[in-house]
């Protein structure tokens, strides 16, 4: 038998941390970075007599990602107390939500691959629920002890899970990228996977092809980046092949990755088997969303990017590969959009390649964010114009591109005038050039005279780096032809 | 459904308490009787019937998303069984 | 005018004397110090009591009251149950588990009664956690009934009760889960209430059954308890089951005289529910309640048998939920962050059943692991899920009753205080005891506990009454008729009865 043989089968749940000010049950601030414990208040910390109190901004972004994902939004949803011993978890119970959650099913359309082999995919979502973030556990030795930092108890959680609906690593990747760029273009999460804002588990079995029954699954818990989410289910996946193949077998377990190992193992604190005990948390009473109060955050809810991808390929006339490109994160498609607006729908296309070209390789080579882009939407435009009513070349803009990365002028334009990079499509003074080039290379006129046509490319060649790229190549070209055959 | 000692033990583990040999058998008694009591709800047929698991059958009230809290590391930790460098010590977590 | 000794005088005498400075709050406090000091030693009542922090309190009380800014309880000497959490006093649950715990803040309590002026003296003894019905389970040990030495003072708050029928302290808060206010108030022989579930905010009260518990009132009688609850209540933002509504003035709703003054409960209709009074009742207790019934008749009240069919399921129901939500409730103790820490262990699990079990008693231990079985896994369905079907049946009970009656009068316990130790083997039998008062916290309501007699032992016994959600007033004005008709709540223990101090005060 072979991995040929085997289908795997993922499901991922993934933790997204609210962007709120304040924590989800209590009023301590969530930002990142305090010195320890400064941000854990008397409720984060479950000192006795304290209760928590919901915060409605966390519902609020749990109701857009439940609009984002066309699922139904819970007219009444239950906290429930998950109860365990764990030093970062104060109360010995996560305040989380179980039998009712706040989001429930949903689908979301993920695209994997590039080019020719690309494929897009639906894959469903079971729920998604709002609870509580723990505390962290420092294992740096304090004379052989942990150290419990509990600012991050509290914040705000939304886990987000899958039905069993992926079948590589790298469609859970995709799915893990495209729920990542939705939840900050609903701007709900930050997702800075370096901060831990974003973290996934992914429950991984296999199973014969062709059978019915899910094979046992392992849970891979807390990946924070795409990397080892790749890693570590392809890691999972051949270990479970191979324990299978060779007749061997294994129990349901939850497994940690290892980066420096690329190797998963079992986790050591969840050996005995978990009764988290599950009820309604007495000190919360249900959670219930009028219809009125979905409809006012409906009306808040930026255009999602299926439906700005579908709208540039029908307004724009992008393809469906661009239009995708485009709107893989919010700013890309801000960007493009403030561009497009300044320079009018008509130059789209071309908005379009040098968002994605020269602008994206520029942001890459400099590793900046988009937002952070030196040259703006409306500079890109005002660059674009010139290129698109043939002042300049697609080389002089590039050269122009670079100058307004730079800071060396406000607009295209006066960058253009000053160093005199408008393109020269005076006959006269071309003609000048032209003769010239004549004159001095008498070899290859005699060559074209005699058939040899590549000879006139040397000779064009010769005018414009003669112009400094600021003659027509299209215009030098027709104006030498006519010369020499004259 | 009397309790076997082995599960006793998986609820004391379950709670974090450990239970001295020569305490075994009384908790197991008194835990018995007391599951003895509770046993007579099982007499009442209550399908159809919603579990009321507040007496109050209202609507959760929220807060609004401020931050309220200030720093009060000090207060707390000075009560704290152990701490170090701002941290709540306690036995190596092995995860 | 009866002259009767100042530290048995009502709040409402109180008040008249420190507003027109016939006495002082520090004049006021010393005489409570000193009883405190010098009987509290035979009743175990009090945990701690902070001398210099009441005084001070009283001090500026004085101050208060000089500028003429005084509310109904400044200057009014009280005392909290030490599960309210206070700032910079020990609060202990009456437990190991605390026996070091300084609040860092004061509960919602603790805070309004701070804003009133009232003076606190203390905190009192209780049941470990707030859970047991006799103050025996307590780690600073049992709290002895001011009427027999020897003999159970109720629980949990009894050392609230116990503390106001010896006359150490006018007035105290108290915790009600399942009848901790109640049945100590009747097992003391003073009047006690616990309001409506959502009327008194959580924050800082150290939970023992979260959809449970709910403060309350000790006082001698049900205008002092008047006076005490207007200042417990009110709408709290950082307890999302606290209820916003306006705050009654009670003691005002109670004194405005009735239409009839010979029969000033003309037209209220009192439901009785017979069941109650059949089997396992107490003969004495049964006379006694029967007469208080009679004495409501007289008083112009009309009387009905109502029927609450799935009360007697009340008990298992009731401990299934309270001890699940307890089980979970103290998961927190975990010795990391504060609290009682073992001193020596393994490793982490052996640090947290070593603290836990340390830091914890048998009976508190026992619900705990009787919760965690509840919620488990393979159980919840029968037991837990049961229960809480069981709690909406008995609610439904009820809400059909006061369809027909205004109030629900019965025993407020089965039995009369009891003997140390003589139910310490068998917890299930005190269990059982509450039958009476746990079906009105499954429900939520509101419940008022007022002495209506004496066994022949001298025990007192209390007659409970039952509200519609939000009936405390007209709960307090019932007691209130009733003991302007009566001088049961008069009594007192020998303790207070012996005015070594020789300061009287017109009532």
């Amino acid at each position: 038998m072979s991995r040929s043989d085997w289908e795997v089968v993922i499901g991922l749940e993934i933790h997204a941390q609210l962007n709120t000010a304040s924590k989800i049950f209590s009023g301590a601030s969530t930002a990142f970075g305090a010195q320890p414990n400064a941000q854990a208040c008397a409720v984060d910390i479950g000192l006795p007599g304290m209760l928590p109190v919901l915060n409605r901004g966390a519902v609020e972004r749990a109701i857009r990602f439940g609009l984002a994902l066309g699922s139904r939004v819970a007219p009444k949803s239950i906290f429930a107390r998950k109860s365990y011993f764990y030093p970062d978890l104060p109360n010995g119970y996560q305040i989380s939500q179980f039998e009712q959650p706040v989001v429930q099913g949903g689908a979301i359309t993920i695209r994997i691959g590039d080019g020719e082999d690309a494929y897009e995919k639906t894959v469903r979502l079971t729920r998604a629920h709002l609870e509580e973030d723990a505390g962290k556990s420092l294992h740096e030795d304090f004379h052989g002890m942990s150290g419990i930092d509990l600012n991050r108890a509290g914040t705000p959680l939304l886990e987000i899970v899958s039905e069993p609906d992926m079948r590589s690593s790298a469609e859970a990747v995709a799915y893990a990228r495209t729920m990542h760029a939705l939840v900050r273009w609903i701007d709900i999460c930050d997702g800075n996977m370096q901060e831990g804002s974003f973290r996934c588990d992914a429950n991984v079995s296999v199973r014969k092809k062709g059978a019915e029954a899910f094979g046992t699954r392992r849970e891979i818990k807390n990946l924070n980046s795409f990397r080892f989410l790749q890693q570590a289910i392809d890691f999972e996946v051949g270990w479970q092949i191979e324990t299978l193949e060779d007749g061997g077998s294994f129990v349901q377990a939850t497994v940690l990755f290892d980066p420096a190992t690329g190797q998963t193992r079992m986790m050591r604190s969840k050996e005995d088997a978990h009764d988290y005990r599950y009820f309604p948390d007495p000190d919360l009473l249900p959670l219930v969303i009028e219809p009125e109060w979905i409809e006012r955050v409906r009306a808040t809810m930026p255009e999602l990017p299926t439906a700005m991808k579908a709208r540039f390929e029908r307004e724009l006339g992008l393809s469906a590969q661009d239009a995708g490109a485009l709107t893989v994160t919010k700013e890309v498609a801000d960007y493009f959009q403030a561009a497009v607006a300044a320079a009018g729908a008509a130059h789209a296309k071309l908005c379009a390649n040098w968002v994605m070209g020269e602008l994206a390789a520029r942001l890459n080579k400099a590793g900046l964010e988009i937002v952070c882009a030196p040259v703006s939407p409306a500079q890109l435009a005002g660059l674009l114009l010139r290129v698109a009513d043939g002042s300049i070349s697609n080389a002089i803009a590039r050269k122009v591109f670079e100058a307004l990365w730079n800071g060396e002028g406000d607009g295209a334009d006066e960058i253009i005038e000053r160093q005199g990079l408008k393109q020269v499509t005076d006959s006269g003074a071309l003609e000048a050039m032209i003769d010239e080039a004549i004159a001095a290379n008498p070899k290859s006129v005699e060559e074209f005279r005699a058939g040899k046509e590549k000879a006139l490319n040397a000779l064009v060649g010769q005018v414009m780096k003669a112009s400094r790229g600021k003659a027509n190549p299209a215009q030098v070209n027709e104006l030498m032809r006519r010369k020499l055959c004259a | 459904m009397p309790l076997s000692n082995e599960q006793l033990m998986r609820l004391a583990r379950l709670a974090r308490l450990s239970i001295p040999d020569d305490k075994v058998d009384i908790t197991r008694k008194q835990l018995d009787s007391i599951f003895i009591l509770i046993a007579q709800m099982q007499a009442v047929n209550t399908t159809g019937i919603e579990p009321m698991s507040h007496p109050q059958e209202l609507a959760a009230r929220l807060r609004e998303d401020v931050v309220t809290e200030t720093d009060c590391r000090t207060a707390f930790q000075a009560i704290a069984p152990h701490t170090e460098a701002g941290l709540y010590l306690v036995p190596k977590v092995i995860e | 005018m009866t002259p009767v000794p100042i530290f048995d005088a009502p709040v409402s005498a109180l008040r008249r004397a420190l507003d027109e400075k016939e006495i002082s709050s520090v004049e006021l406090t010393n005489i409570f110090l000193d009883r405190i000091e010098a009987f509290d030693p035979e009743l175990n009542a009090f945990i701690t009591v902070d001398r210099d922090r009441a005084l001070a309190e009283a001090r500026s009380a004085d101050a208060r009251i000089a500028r003429n800014e005084a509310d109904p309880l400044t200057g009014i000497p009280l005392a909290h149950k030490d599960v309210f959490c206070t700032e910079g006093i020990l609060t202990t649950c009456a437990s190991r588990m605390l026996s070091n715990f300084v609040s860092p803040y004061d509960a919602h309590v603790v805070s309004l009664l701070k804003q009133a002026g009232a003076v606190s003296l203390g905190k009192t003894n209780l049941d470990e956690f707030a859970m047991g019905s006799s103050c025996e389970t307590s780690y600073y040990g049992p709290v002895i009934n001011p009427w027999k030495p020897g003999t159970i003072a109720g629980g949990s708050s009894g050392g609230s009760a116990a503390a106001v029928a010896a006359r150490l302290v006018p007035i105290a808060t108290g915790t009600d889960t399942g009848g901790s206010v109640r049945q100590p108030a009747a097992f003391c022989g003073i009047t006690g209430i616990k309001p409506t579930y959502g009327l008194i905010s959580r924050y800082g009260t150290i939970a023992c059954a979260s959809s449970l518990d709910q403060g309350g009132a000790f006082g001698a009688s049900a205008e002092d308890c008047a006076f005490l609850l207007s200042s417990m209540t009110g709408f709290d933002t950082r307890d999302s089951t606290s209820l916003d509504r306006p705050v009654e003035n009670y003691a005002a709703i109670i004194g405005a005289g009735a239409p009839d003054a010979a029969r000033p409960l003309d037209g209220l209709t009192i439901g009785v529910p017979r069941d109650f009074f059949s089997t396992g009742l107490n003969d004495e207790i049964r006379t006694a309640v029967e007469g208080a019934l009679a004495q409501y008749r007289a008083l112009g009240a009309s009387l009905r048998d109502i029927d609450l069919p799935n009360v007697r399921l009340a008990v298992p129901a009731y401990y299934v939920i309270a001890m699940a939500e307890a089980s979970s409730n103290l998961t927190k103790f975990d010795g990391v962050r504060y609290g009682h820490r073992a001193a020596e262990y393994a490793d982490l699990v052996d640090m947290y059943c070593k603290s836990r079990s340390e830091g914890f008693g048998a009976e508190v231990q026992r619900r705990i692991l009787t919760g965690t079985f509840v919620l488990s896994h393979g159980y919840y369905d029968a037991y837990y899920l049961q229960a809480q079907k069981l709690r909406r049946l008995i609610t439904g009970d009820f809400e059909r009753a006061f369809a027909e009656c205004d109030l629900i009068a019965c025993p407020t316990s089965p039995a009369t205080a009891w003997a140390l130790g003589e139910m310490s083997d068998d917890p299930v039998q005190m269990y059982l005891g509450d039958i009476y008062t746990s079906p009105v916290n499954l429900a939520g309501l509101p419940g008022l506990s007022h002495p209506c007699g004496f066994n022949a032992a001298g025990l007192p016994i209390g007659l409970q009454l039952i509200g519609s959600y939000f009936s405390e007033a007209r709960l307090l004005t019932a007691a209130h008729r009733f003991q302007q008709a009566t001088d049961w709540h008069l009594r007192r223990p020998p303790i207070a009865g012996s005015a070594h101090i020789p300061d009287t005060i017109d009532k």
